[in-house]
């Protein structure tokens, strides 16, 4: 472990990354961030003098496609960068050590760098039966967490796991899993959704919280502005197919063929806010829709418990047997529909027999008044 | 007020509703002043073309043929959808000032006094005359009680929820940084999930549906029954003659 005032810029040179590729870091990470060319310089700035902030990488119940994706981020410096200044902490994936050695450098942080250190995590934790279905270092997940989140400066929630629950949260949830925010409530926490999220995604987040020391403006959600306030949909590059009219029906029909929109596939662009049509995957290779499939909107809250993925609306099954709104709005105007007409019928059936009392009633009610 | 019974029998004699019977001292109430009169007709237009675009923006049109940039045909439609709202919106607004500044009428779609017990009474009274079991309606001035409650929870709920609704999904498109998101965003703290906006917003339309087919058909049933219904929404004195 470095001393105190150890800089970012003083340990990636031990790890052997030159200064060149330290410069050339801090263009890409300023262009990534959506920042000015000049930006690049107070990035290097900020890292060549400020103290460098420690960064602890938890993992809970997930499936480790979170790590999975941020090593693979597209430009190999901006991995060497950020993992070599990350395996230095805490990672029990990708760390050297293992075991207690492993377990006390989580003590030692959190004494050391006591409310200075960056605590992300990946999953999250389940909460039912006191926590024993994540057991991590012979002690429920939770514990671990409520104690390391203690003295954080900050948590990074990575995936849709932590931000939202995704599948291990999914109906009925018999596990009790609960996203980061309902288990952590007095701590800035940012949450990155994506089932993975996208690499460049991370390792921006990453170098904008170790650099500046604080958490990028984020939005009511709690996701970073820069790379989740527009829908896939805002961006997408068949968005011009959708005003057009021109949608995919069949997944082999000639429309399919040519590219059109997959609005009618169920695409779930318009209603998901992730940087994937932006960004892209694999090193900006493609992303799903350019690879034909609609968007599953995997950065969305529940999104395993909103029905079909083939479908944009939500399954309600508050009516006993699955439905979708308009089989229950087209039942419901039906059943009205009828109604109005037998009321019709009845009505019109009870006016011709009354209009032949009728002559007499009105006669006498005429002479009444 | 004779000033006025003059008025009113002249709006009606025009309008051409009035009965044989044509006599000054009739009871007729004037319940729908002329404001209320136009919102009325404003706004089921701006119904019918959200009801209509909105299920094809649900279930989406028919694929276009040529280059994409030929055709904006789904954007119109949009568009119509949205330029509906707007009015909707608009005019929901002032149906509220009218409701504070116009006559007691005015403010009848807007709450259901559960509180008074006439309106229990006289809420049986509808219902037994339109399940045909009493052979007159009773003579209200405006809604009849079934009607008032039926136009509060199905009209005027869900008109404000596909109003709310409506901006916050057209915020998305709008972004975070516009008004509509400002004003409607908290939407999405409540339904973090577009989709079940997406969802709500689709269901409400089944709602108005309903609504208008239970509507036209009273208003019309009632217009052959009682003739006091419709000439109302069109001139805005009701004719409580037997
Ligand atoms: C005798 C002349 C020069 C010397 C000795 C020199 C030396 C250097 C050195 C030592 C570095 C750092 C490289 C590293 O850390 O890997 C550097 C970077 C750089 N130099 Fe020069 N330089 C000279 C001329 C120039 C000129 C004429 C330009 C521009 C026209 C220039 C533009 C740059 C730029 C843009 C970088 C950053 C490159 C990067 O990050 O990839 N240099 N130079
Ligand atoms: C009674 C009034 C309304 C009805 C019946 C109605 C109906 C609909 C329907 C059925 C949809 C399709 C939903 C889906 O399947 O995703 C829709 C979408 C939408 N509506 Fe409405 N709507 C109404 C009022 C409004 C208002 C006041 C606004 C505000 C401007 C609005 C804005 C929108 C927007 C932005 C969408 C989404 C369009 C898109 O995703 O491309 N609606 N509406
Ligand atoms: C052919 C179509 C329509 C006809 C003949 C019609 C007729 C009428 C009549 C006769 C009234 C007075 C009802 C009474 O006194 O109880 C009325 C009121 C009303 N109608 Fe319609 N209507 C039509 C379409 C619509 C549509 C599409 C809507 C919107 C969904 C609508 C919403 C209302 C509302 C909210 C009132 C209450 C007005 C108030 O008290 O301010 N109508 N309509
Ligand atoms: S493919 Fe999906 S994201 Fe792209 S324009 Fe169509 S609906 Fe929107
Ligand atoms: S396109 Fe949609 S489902 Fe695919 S990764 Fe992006 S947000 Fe997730």
């Amino acid at each position: 472990m470095g001393e105190a005032t150890e800089t970012f810029y003083s340990v990636i040179r031990r790890q052997g990354i030159t200064r060149r590729n330290f410069l050339k870091f801090c263009s890409l990470t300023a262009a990534s961030l959506g920042l000015s060319p000049l930006a690049a310089n107070d990035i290097a700035i900020a890292l060549e003098t400020k103290p460098r902030v420690p960064v602890i990488w938890m993992h809970g119940l997930e499936c480790t496609c979170c790590s999975e994706s941020f090593i693979r981020s597209a430009h190999p410096l901006v991995k060497d960068a950020v993992l070599s200044m990350i395996s230095l902490d805490y990672d029990d994936t990708i760390m050297a050590a293992a075991g207690h050695q492993a377990e006390a450098i989580l003590t030692e942080t959190r004494a050391k760098y006591k409310d200075r250190y960056v605590l992300a995590i990946e999953g999250n934790p389940p909460l039912n039966e006191d926590g024993m279905f994540c057991i991590d270092g012979g002690k429920p997940f939770v514990e671990k967490l409520r104690s390391m989140a203690e003295d954080s400066m900050t948590i990074i929630a990575w995936g849709s796991c932590a931000s939202w629950g995704c599948v291990q949260a999914a109906r009925p949830n018999p596990t009790q899993a609960m996203p980061i925010d309902k288990v952590i409530t007095n701590k800035p926490i940012i949450k990155v959704p994506g089932c993975p999220p996208i690499a460049e995604v991370m390792t921006a987040i990453v170098t904008f919280i170790t650099t500046f020391g604080k958490l990028p403006e984020l939005d009511r959600q709690g996701r970073p502005k820069m790379f989740y306030s527009q829908r896939i949909h805002d961006k997408c590059y068949r968005r011009s197919h959708f005003d057009a009219g021109q949608f995919v029906e069949e997944w082999d029909d000639e429309s399919a063929r040519k590219g059109y929109c997959l609005y009618k596939m169920g695409c779930k662009g318009p209603t998901t806010y992730n940087a994937c049509s932006a960004v892209r995957w694999n090193g900006g290779v493609s992303f799903p829709i350019q690879s034909g499939h609609g968007c599953f909107g995997c950065s969305e809250d529940g999104f395993w418990d909103k029905g079909s993925f083939y479908d944009r609306l939500t399954t309600i099954k508050q009516f006993g047997i699955e439905a979708n709104a308009d089989q229950i709005g087209r039942a419901a105007a039906g059943a009205v529909g009828l109604a109005v007409a037998a009321h019709a019928a009845v009505t019109a059936a009870k006016r011709l027999t009354r209009k032949r009392e009728g002559v007499v009633q009105e006669k006498r009610s005429k002479v009444q008044s | 007020m004779s000033g006025k019974t003059a008025q009113v029998l002249n709006v009606l004699s025009s309008v051409g509703v009035a009965g044989k019977d044509r006599s000054a001292d009739r009871d007729v109430v004037y319940v729908y002043e002329m404001p209320v009169r136009v919102w009325h007709w404003v706004n089921a237009a701006a119904i019918m073309v959200l009801a209509i675009t909105g299920c094809f923006i649900g279930t989406a049109v028919p694929t276009m043929p040529g280059e994409a940039s030929d055709n904006f045909f789904f954007g119109y439609i949009r568009f119509a959808h949205f330029s509906a709202g707007y009015v909707l919106a608009v005019g929901f607004l002032l149906r509220i000032y009218c409701a504070m500044m116009g006559n007691p009428h005015a403010k009848q779609i807007f709450y259901v006094p559960i509180w008074r017990r006439c309106f229990w009474d006289e809420l049986w009274q509808t219902i037994r005359w339109y399940a045909l079991l009493a052979v007159r309606s009773d003579k209200c001035a405006g809604h009849n009680p079934a009607a008032q409650l039926m136009m509060f929870s199905m009209f005027t709920l869900t008109t404000a929820f596909m109003i709310v609704t409506g901006f916050a999904l057209y915020a998305q498109g709008s972004g975070q940084e516009s008004w509509q998101f400002g004003l409607f965003g908290w939407i999405f703290g409540v339904l973090p999930n577009s989709q079940d906006v997406h969802t709500l917003h689709h269901l409400g339309l089944w709602v108005i549906v309903t609504f208008v087919l239970i509507h036209v058909y009273a208003a019309i049933r009632e217009d052959i029954m009682s003739r006091r219904s419709i000439s109302a929404i069109i001139s805005g004195e009701r004719d409580l003659r037997d």
